[in-house]
């Protein structure tokens, strides 16, 4: 893998592309197609390509092991953690609308928040069953 | 996608096995565009045809590429899978009719949240309203399921190669 010029051209111009996408899918997801697990598979998509062309230990430079499975078990946190708030603002688990003063902006937060948790989750989850498998019997 | 699904049941070269596998998801994901199913769409293409392939391969090249040829006699798989299938199908003719407006499916929670989205959370996207609020239990108990898959792949396959690490 480290004479394919043409690939490594063409990956490097897609991939700011990709990850900016993955981000457009995730906080547009409210209002077109989308949400946290389609941009949490198209974001780790985007680490996969780098790692394939790059190789698995030069994405760990950028993506370490530990940091994903921080980030894996943070994002479940993250959509735990909005419920257990909206509990102790003294709404009911995982009922958004006392986030805010407005129910419905309390919603639209929560909404944000619950899906960026997802997001996270996915991703890192995506990334990591690559690099356990890519880089099983190096 | 018949013909896809009839090439994967014959093939014995496992990477082409991936790739028709690959190209049935995008046939279903462009099903569910034609029924208006966006969403549904979206993630069978990006899961589906995109991370699933990409994984397929990760685990052929752990693997062998050739399938084994089988010992065993072919009709008892056979039995179980025209069994099911015809269940299946059976299933399916208790199923409303499609774009039939007394269907069960729009009589029940569906046009509540329809009306109520938009009041409730000023989300336009039902879809990603219904997902994270109205059923919000079930969306973290997916996510939940992906943490879990994640935690059992580093379980199983991770601790072995840190171990070489150390030793190396």
């Amino acid at each position: 893998m480290h004479n394919f010029l043409v690939l490594r051209v063409i990956a490097k111009l897609l991939l700011p592309f990709i990850l900016l996408f993955a981000l457009y899918v995730q906080f547009h997801g409210d209002y077109g197609p989308g949400g946290g697990f389609q941009a949490g598979v198209i974001f780790a998509a985007g680490f996969i390509l780098y790692a394939l062309v790059w190789g698995v230990e030069n994405a760990e430079l950028v993506l370490p092991r530990g940091l994903l499975r921080f980030c894996f078990a943070a994002g479940v946190m993250l959509y735990a953690g909005v419920g257990l708030y909206d509990i102790l603002a003294g709404g009911m688990y995982l009922d958004y609308s006392v986030m805010a003063q407005d129910s419905v902006k309390g919603q639209h937060l929560g909404i944000l928040l619950v899906e960026l948790g997802v997001g996270i989750t996915v991703s890192t989850v995506m990334v990591t069953i690559f690099y356990t498998f890519a880089g099983y019997r190096r | 996608m018949a013909l896809t699904a009839y090439a994967v049941a014959r093939l014995h070269n496992l990477y082409a096995v991936v790739m028709l596998a690959g190209i049935y998801s995008l046939l279903a994901a462009v099903m569910f565009v034609v029924l208006d199913a966006v969403d549904v769409a979206f993630t069978e293409a990006a899961v589906g045809a995109g991370i699933s392939t990409v994984l397929a391969l990760g685990t052929l090249a752990l693997t062998k590429s050739r399938e084994k040829t089988p010992r065993h006699t072919r009709i008892l798989p056979l039995a179980v899978c025209g069994i099911t299938g015809a269940a299946l199908v059976y299933g399916t003719l208790d199923l409303e009719h499609y774009g039939d407006p007394s269907a069960a499916p729009h009589h029940h929670v569906g046009p509540e949240y329809l009306a109520r989205s938009i009041p409730d959370t000023g989300v336009p996207n039902v879809v990603t309203s219904v997902l994270a609020s109205y059923r919000g239990y079930d969306t973290l108990g997916e996510t939940t399921v992906i943490f879990t898959a994640g935690v059992g792949v580093v379980l199983l396959l991770g601790s072995w190669r840190r171990k070489e690490d150390d030793d190396a």
